[in-house]
C-alpha cells in the first residue's frame, strides 16, 4: 500500500497507526537479514511515535499528510540520541545531538521514522557495496547492486518495508538507486530542501529527496520537505514549486526535448524505454522533440573534480579529537592519521586524496577553477535548451543493476554509472526518475525527467504521465510478504 | 654598517575580535572567560550536518570598521582555509580571502601620518587549546584540552600596508587603531584577552632604496609592549644577518616574551598549502546602499576628531606637553565625554583634564558608567576650594567605587571645607613659629613653599587647599 493511503486510511481511523508500524516492522524483520536495507531499525523509538500519532487522533488532532506514515531515513541524515553512521568507521558510535530539518518535517507531517538505511560511505558510490557495514542487494536480484550511493533507502521502498524514505543525491545518488530498483526518486531543486543535518559531502551539490512507489507519494513527500530553513543558509527564500496539488494537469501543449546526449552510450533495452515514455507524452498532448546539449558530456569529469575539492574540506573534521572513532598515537597529528587511516574506507580516501590534490597551490586554476567554468557552461548550455524545451527526458542511468563486484575494482567503470544524473546537480536543476518497465533480464529501467530551476510543478506532471503509460514490470524476488505492494504489482492492477 | 643606516619595514596584521552578543555563524554567546565547552553547539562544534548562518551584526561591525578606516565596502565572499589543528573544529577556518569586504583604506596617525590599510576582512576565531602535565609546554605535554568557546568568535583582520617604519610608529598605529575600534564598539580593546592580537611582518632595508627585503612574520605579540620590543629585536636579528653577509629568510617567528627574542616557527618551504575555495555553505555577502547609507550615518566621532575637540577647548595658548599625553589618553580610553560635559557645565578645562586622564583612566570602565552628574559636582566641589585636590582624588575613587553624590562622599570621610580664615589663621602660626626659615623665604629660597604647606597642612589636618597656602604665603612676604 502507498503512503497516501496509508494516511488516509490512519486519518480516517480505518487502522491504527500502531498496527501500519507492526506490519511493516514484520517486513523489515522478515526480509531484510537478505536485503541489508537498514543500517539501524527503531522499534520502540517508532513505537511510542506510532502511539502519539493515535493519540493525537483520538483527540481529533490531525497529525498531518503522511500520519502513521512509516519512512527510512537514509543514515548519513541526523537523527537526534540515533547512531548516524554514514555508513562508516569514523562515526561509529557517535549519537548526533539534533535532527536534520527534514527529519524534524516528516515528525511534523506525522510520519514514523522507522530507521536508517544503508548508503556507500559518505554517499560516495554507485552501488552500497561502499559501506563499511556490507552492501545492500537489490530486491529485484540479490546477486545484483540496488545503486548508490542512497541504495537501502531504494531497495527498502521497492521491497515494500517502508512506503516511502529519504535519501540524497550529489550526483545522483537518489535517481540512480530509484532507477534501478525500480521506484520513484526525486533530486530537487538545490536550495529548496534544507541540508541542515544531512551531513555533508559535496555541499553545493548536495539535496536530499524523496524515494517513493508512486508519483504522488514521491509529490506527497517533496511538499512536506521542502521549504525555506533558516538554519540553511543556501535555502531559498520564495515559495517552493507545489507538487501534489498540479498533478494531475496533464501534459498538453508541454514541451518535451528528448535529449540525445542523455541517451549516448546507454544500453539499447534503456534507449527503447526512454522513446516508448516519450511517446506516451506525445500521446498525452506534449510536443516531443529531440533536442542536443553537447555540454553534458564534460559534466562527468567536472563533478569529479569538484566533488572531491569539496569533499576533502568537509571530511576533515573527522580527526578523532570531538566525536567518533579515534586510534590513540603519540602526537595530535599522528593520532589524527591514524583515526583518518583506519576509519575511512578506500573509496573515501581516494577522493580526499583527489580533491586535496585539486585545491594544492599551483593545481587549483587547472582543475577546480576549469571545472567551476565547466560548470557555468553547464548551466548556460541547460539554460538554452530550457528556451526550447519546459521538460527533458533522457535516461536515468546508462544500464540496469549490475551485479555486485562487478566494477568495485574499477572506479571509473562506476563513475560513469553517474553520467546521466551528474549534469543536474552542477546546474541545480531538478530531476525525477520515473520507473518504466523492465530490460530482457526483467530488471527494472528508469527514465529521467530533467527540469530548470523550481519546474518541479511541471516535472512531477509529465512524470504521472509517464507513470500511468508504464509497462508493467516484475516483482521483485525480496519484497514483503505482508504489503506486497511492490511498484510493478501496483501499476499492474490499473 | 651601523643599525642607523637600516631602516625597518612593518606591515601589521591585527586580529580584532567583534563585541557581537553572539558567535560568527550561531546563536552561541560569545563571551570571555565562561567555564569552557559552554557557549557551543553543533555549528561552532563543526558537528556533521551543520550550517553556518552569517550573524548580520558581525557584517555590520565591519562595515563600521571599513568606514571607520576609509575602506571601500564591497560585495564579499567567505572562502574555506583548510589546515589541521585540534581546536578548529572543522579543520578548516571560515574567512574572507580574495573578495574581502573592506579594502584600500587608510588611518591617520595623531601625527598627521598615514598607514595604508590593504584589507579588512571578516573570518572565525577558534577554540583554545591547553598543554596539560608534563612541563605544560607543547612538545612535553602529557595531553591537551581543548575549549571551544572562542571557536566561531567573530574576528575582523586589518592588514596594514608595509608603511610603518619603527616600533614606536607601531605602537602608535596599534594605540589609535584600538581607539577607533573602541570608538565604534567593535572591540573591547582588551590585548590581554586576546580581544586585539597582532602579528608584525618585518624587514629591514638599507638607507634610500625603494625595495623591500625578505620579511619575517612575527606571531604572539599580546602587549603593546611585546609589539615594540619585538619589532626591534627583530631588526636588529635581519641587520645583523645583513651585515654579516648572510641573507633573511622568509619565515614565521614566535615572540619569546621571556627570551625577549623571536625564535624561527616555520620556513616559508613548510608554511601551509591552505588550498582555500570558495564556501559553498555561504552565500555572497553584498550590503546594499541603504544599509551602507545607515551605517555610515551612525558612524560616531573618530578619535582624531575628539582629540581636536578637546584641544580646543584648551583654548589659544595650545595645549601644554603633559595636556597632550592626557587628551590621548582620555581619548583612546574613551574618556573624553566626561572632560567636554564638565567643561561645558562650566568647569575648567585643564582641571576637568586632569581628574580624567589620572584618576578616571586608572579606573575606566568604571569611569565609563559614572554617573555624569555626580562628576561634574565633584569637579565643581574641587574648582570651588571646598574640596583640597587631595580630598577631590579621595572622593572620586569612591564615587567610582561605590556611587552615590559627592557631598556626602566627602562629608562621610569628614572633608569638611574649612572657614574663612582658617588658612591665613594657621599660616600666620607657622610663619611666626619659623623665623628663621620665613627669612630665607623671603630672600627667595622659594623652594621653602613646601616646608610651610606641609606644616599648614599637619596643622588643618590635610584640610588646606596647598594653592591657598602658597598665596597666601607670597602675600605675607609682600
Amino acid at each position: 500500500m502507498n503512503a497516501s493511503e496509508l494516511a488516509g486510511r490512519v486519518r480516517t481511523g480505518e487502522t491504527r497507526a500502531v498496527d501500519v508500524l507492526e506490519q511493516h516492522l514484520r517486513a523489515i524483520e522478515e526480509c531484510d537479514g537478505e536485503l541489508h536495507a537498514f543500517l539501524t531499525v527503531l522499534g520502540d523509538t517508532a513505537r511510542s511515535e506510532a502511539r502519539e500519532i493515535d493519540r493525537r487522533l483520538g483527540a481529533g488532532e490531525d497529525p498531518g499528510p503522511l500520519a502513521g506514515v512509516p519512512v527510512a531515513v537514509k543514515d548519513n541524515l541526523c537523527t537526534r540520541g540515533v547512531p548516524t553512521t554514514c555508513a562508516s568507521r569514523i562515526l561509529e558510535g557517535w549519537l548526533p545531538p539534533y535532527d536534520a530539518t527534514v527529519v524534524k518535517r516528516l515528525r511534523g507531517a506525522g510520519a514514523v521514522v522507522v530507521g536508517k538505511t544503508n548508503l556507500d560511505e559518505f554517499a560516495m558510490g554507485s552501488s552500497t557495496e561502499n559501506s563499511a557495514f556490507g552492501p545492500t542487494r537489490n530486491p529485484h536480484d540479490p546477486r545484483r547492486v540496488p545503486g548508490g550511493s542512497s541504495g537501502g533507502s531504494a531497495a527498502a521502498v521497492a521491497a515494500g518495508l517502508v512506503p516511502i524514505a529519504l535519501g540524497s543525491d550529489t550526483g545522483g545518488s537518489i535517481r540512480q538507486p530509484a532507477a534501478l530498483c525500480g521506484v520513484v526518486g526525486l533530486k530537487p531543486t538545490y536550495g529548496t530542501v534544507s541540508r541542515y543535518g544531512l551531513v555533508a559531502f559535496a555541499s553545493s551539490l548536495d539535496q536530499v529527496g524523496p524515494f517513493a512507489r508512486t508519483v504522488a507519494d514521491a509529490a506527497t513527500l517533496f511538499d512536506v520537505i521542502s521549504g525555506h530553513d533558516p538554519l540553511d543558509s543556501t535555502s531559498l527564500e520564495r515559495p517552493n514549486p507545489l507538487a501534489l496539488a498540479r498533478l494531475e494537469e496533464g501534459v498538453d501543449g508541454m514541451r518535451v526535448g528528448v535529449v540525445v546526449e542523455l541517451l549516448d552510450g546507454a544500453d539499447a533495452s534503456v534507449v527503447k524505454r526512454v522513446h516508448e515514455a516519450a511517446e506516451a507524452l506525445a500521446a498525452a498532448g506534449a510536443n516531443v522533440e529531440e533536442c542536443s546539449v553537447p555540454e553534458v558530456s564534460y559534466a562527468l569529469p567536472a563533478y569529479y573534480l569538484l566533488a572531491p575539492a569539496e569533499a576533502s574540506s568537509n571530511l576533515a573534521r573527522y580527526d578523532g579529537v570531538r566525536y567518533g572513532l579515534r586510534v590513540d598515537a603519540s602526537s595530535a597529528e599522528a593520532m589524527n592519521g591514524a583515526t583518518r587511516a583506519v576509519g575511512f574506507g578506500p573509496e573515501v580516501k581516494r577522493r580526499i586524496m583527489l580533491g586535496t590534490y585539486v585545491l594544492s597551490a599551483g593545481y587549483y586554476d587547472a582543475y577546480y577553477g576549469q571545472a567551476q567554468k565547466v560548470r557555468t557552461l553547464i548551466i548556460r548550455a541547460f539554460a538554452r535548451a530550457y528556451e526550447q524545451a519546459d521538460v527533458l527526458l533522457g535516461a536515468t542511468t546508462p544500464t540496469t543493476a549490475f551485479e555486485l563486484g562487478s566494477k568495485v575494482d574499477d572506479p571509473l567503470a562506476m563513475y560513469l554509472s553517474d553520467v546521466c544524473t551528474v549534469p543536474t546537480n552542477l546546474a541545480g536543476h531538478p530531476a525525477i526518475t520515473v520507473p518504466f518497465g523492465v530490460d530482457d533480464l526483467a530488471l527494472p529501467v528508469g527514465v529521467q525527467l530533467l527540469a530548470p530551476a523550481l519546474g518541479e510543478t511541471s516535472m512531477f506532471q509529465a512524470a504521472a504521465v509517464i507513470e500511468g503509460a508504464a509497462p508493467a514490470g516484475a516483482l521483485p524476488q525480496i519484497c514483503a510478504p505482508t504489503i506486497g505492494a511492490g511498484p510493478t504489482s501496483t501499476r499492474g492492477e490499473r | 654598517m651601523s643599525v642607523e643606516a637600516w631602516e625597518p619595514v612593518v606591515g601589521l596584521e591585527v586580529h580584532c575580535e567583534l563585541k557581537t552578543a553572539t558567535k560568527l555563524f550561531c546563536g552561541c554567546r560569545n563571551a570571555f572567560g565562561d567555564e569552557p565547552n559552554t557557549n557551543i553547539c553543533p555549528v561552532c562544534l563543526g558537528l556533521p550536518g551543520s550550517l553556518p548562518v552569517l550573524n548580520v551584526k558581525a557584517v555590520e561591525l565591519a562595515m563600521f570598521i571599513g568606514n571607520a578606516l576609509h575602506c571601500e565596502i564591497r560585495p564579499s565572499l567567505f572562502h574555506r582555509k583548510n589546515y589541521f589543528y585540534p581546536d578548529m573544529p572543522k579543520d578548516y577556518q571560515i574567512s574572507q580571502y580574495d573578495e574581502p569586504i573592506n579594502v584600500n583604506g587608510w588611518l591617520e596617525l595623531p601625527d598627521g601620518q598615514r598607514v595604508g590599510i590593504v584589507r579588512a576582512h571578516m573570518e572565525e576565531d577558534t577554540g583554545k587549546t591547553s598543554h596539560m602535565g608534563g612541563g605544560g609546554r607543547i612538545h612535553d605535554a602529557d595531553h591537551a584540552l581543548v575549549d571551544y568557546n572562542r571557536a566561531g568568535v567573530p574576528l575582523v583582520e586589518i592588514v596594514s600596508a608595509p608603511d610603518i617604519r619603527s616600533a614606536a610608529q607601531a605602537r602608535r598605529y596599534v594605540e589609535e587603531l584600538r581607539a577607533i575600534l573602541m570608538a565604534i564598539r567593535a572591540s573591547d580593546g582588551r590585548m590581554e584577552e586576546g580581544s586585539l592580537r597582532v602579528d608584525a611582518n618585518v624587514s629591514v632595508r638599507a638607507g634610500r632604496t625603494d625595495e623591500l627585503g625578505t620579511r619575517c612574520e612575527v606571531k604572539n605579540l599580546n602587549s603593546l609592549r611585546s609589539l615594540a620590543r619585538a619589532i626591534e629585536h627583530e631588526t636588529e636579528r635581519q641587520v645583523s644577518l645583513l651585515e654579516a653577509g648572510e641573507p633573511v629568510l622568509q619565515q614565521t617567528r614566535h615572540w619569546d616574551e621571556q627570551a625577549q627574542k623571536t625564535v624561527a616557527l616555520r620556513s616559508k618551504e613548510e608554511a601551509f598549502d591552505y588550498r582555500y575555495f570558495p564556501e559553498p555553505d555561504l552565500v555572497l555577502v553584498a550590503p546594499g546602499p541603504d544599509w551602507q547609507y545607515q551605517v555610515a550615518l551612525c558612524l560616531p566621532p573618530m578619535p582624531a576628531e575628539r582629540r581636536a575637540k578637546l584641544t580646543e577647548l584648551l583654548g589659544a595658548g595650545g595645549p601644554t606637553a603633559a595636556q597632550v599625553d592626557q587628551v590621548a589618553t582620555v581619548v583612546a580610553l574613551g574618556l573624553d565625554t566626561l572632560v567636554v560635559e564638565a567643561a561645558s557645565s562650566g568647569i575648567e578645562v585643564p582641571l576637568a583634564l586632569a581628574r580624567t586622564a589620572n584618576e578616571a583612566a586608572a579606573d575606566a570602565d568604571r569611569a565609563r558608567e559614572v554617573d555624569r552628574a555626580a562628576y561634574g559636582t565633584l569637579l565643581r566641589m574641587e574648582q570651588e576650594g571646598m574640596l583640597t585636590p587631595t580630598q577631590a582624588k579621595a572622593v572620586l575613587a569612591d564615587l567610582f567605587e561605590n556611587g552615590g553624590h559627592p557631598a556626602d562622599i566627602a562629608r562621610r570621610k569628614g572633608f569638611e571645607a574649612l572657614g574663612a580664615g582658617t588658612v591665613v589663621a594657621a599660616v600666620a602660626d607657622v610663619v611666626s613659629a619659623h623665623p628663621e626659615e620665613w627669612a630665607r623665604y623671603c630672600q627667595g629660597e622659594d623652594k621653602l613653599v613646601g616646608f610651610f604647606t606641609g606644616l599648614v597642612m599637619q596643622a588643618t589636618d590635610k584640610k588646606a587647599n596647598g594653592k591657598e597656602v602658597a598665596a597666601e604665603l607670597r602675600r605675607l612676604r609682600g
